[in-house]
């Protein structure tokens, strides 16, 4: 965990050099470079969703309480990289697009997707006991609109960049995206195992107090 | 707590209508738009912008590092907090 911390630290640490060598871009100038953290950021979003949702089937169909565990963290997780993915996204929106926010599929299922987690978080935090069960059910129906989220790009009319973008990306602009992906899953891995250890030490408090009442 | 929950209420009631209002302007931006790029395709020479892009992206960027910040604080916070609780526990057990 401290060799994956201290290299994740390391590669944060050099993207800002790599991300201000790339080229600008020829009709979105210097904005675009939101991407390199704007994309990572998005793509840890979806797999967090899915995260959440392979473990709440875990959970509801396979009875492995601690599963439980890991839906939470990826919950968390999916807050989080929604946030950033749902505010990088209008920055350079702002300066491309010249609005910061449209209501197409694409950022319009984007934001359901994060009102969706937003809603588990505080089911969590609020909703006593068999929230978990409840949470699941709701986490799955998160898990499902990622690939309506992916393909929507391709599908309906928007002016998102469409996911045939990164494949052809010149090799002074992928250098640094394929980087930046590479620093966000290390950094999303090492959040994930945190905030489940977290789940698990709770776990553990519990039982000791059982213990205790028991004894 | 009841702050909170009142805070919560009126974000859901408000929601809603923020999304229709915009609606009508979206109709007029989306003529004026651009086509999204099929490509990215690297600038001979540096840009002139009618918007400056820096402080654009110094904010896309600030707000991820504080975010990225902000939840490793946070986790640790919480993380080192159950940890003492459970050395307690198990100090008391023997």
């Amino acid at each position: 965990m401290i060799v994956m911390m201290a290299l994740a630290g390391t590669m944060f640490a050099a993207a800002p050099f790599l991300i201000d060598a790339a080229p600008q871009e020829a009709t979105m100038g210097l904005v675009y470079k939101i991407y390199f953290f704007h994309m990572p950021s998005a793509w840890m979003f979806l797999t967090a969703a899915v995260v959440a949702g392979v473990a709440s089937f875990r959970l509801l169909f396979l009875k492995r309480p601690r599963a439980d565990h890991w839906v939470i963290a990826a919950a968390e997780l999916a807050v989080l990289f929604g946030a950033f993915t749902l505010v990088t996204g209008p920055l350079w929106a702002r300066k491309s697009w010249g609005v910061w926010w449209v209501w197409d599929a694409r950022l319009t299922s984007s934001l359901m997707l994060f009102m969706i987690f937003v809603a588990y978080v505080l089911l969590r935090k609020y909703g006593g006991a068999g929230s978990d069960k409840l949470g699941a059910g709701l986490a799955l129906f998160g898990m499902a609109n990622v690939p309506f989220i992916y393909v929507s790009v391709n599908y309906w009319r928007t002016f998102h960049p469409p996911t045939s973008v990164v494949p052809k990306l010149p090799v002074e602009m992928g250098i640094p995206l394929w980087f930046c992906v590479a620093a966000f899953t290390l950094l999303f891995i090492i959040l994930l195992r945190l905030r489940a250890r977290l789940e698990h030490q709770r776990d553990r408090v519990e039982m000791l107090y059982l213990a205790e009442d028991e004894a | 707590m009841r702050l909170l929950r009142m805070v919560i209420v009126l974000a859901a009631l408000a929601a809603p209508s923020l999304a229709f209002s915009d609606l009508s302007s979206v109709a007029l931006a989306k003529e004026e738009q651009p086509q999204p790029p099929a490509d990215f395709v690297p600038a001979e020479s540096e840009s002139q912008e009618q918007i400056p892009a820096m402080p654009l992206l110094g904010a896309a960027y600030g707000f991820i590092w504080l975010g990225v910040f902000g939840y490793v604080w946070s986790v640790a916070r919480r993380l080192r907090k159950v940890e003492s609780e459970i050395a307690a526990l198990e100090t008391r057990k023997r």
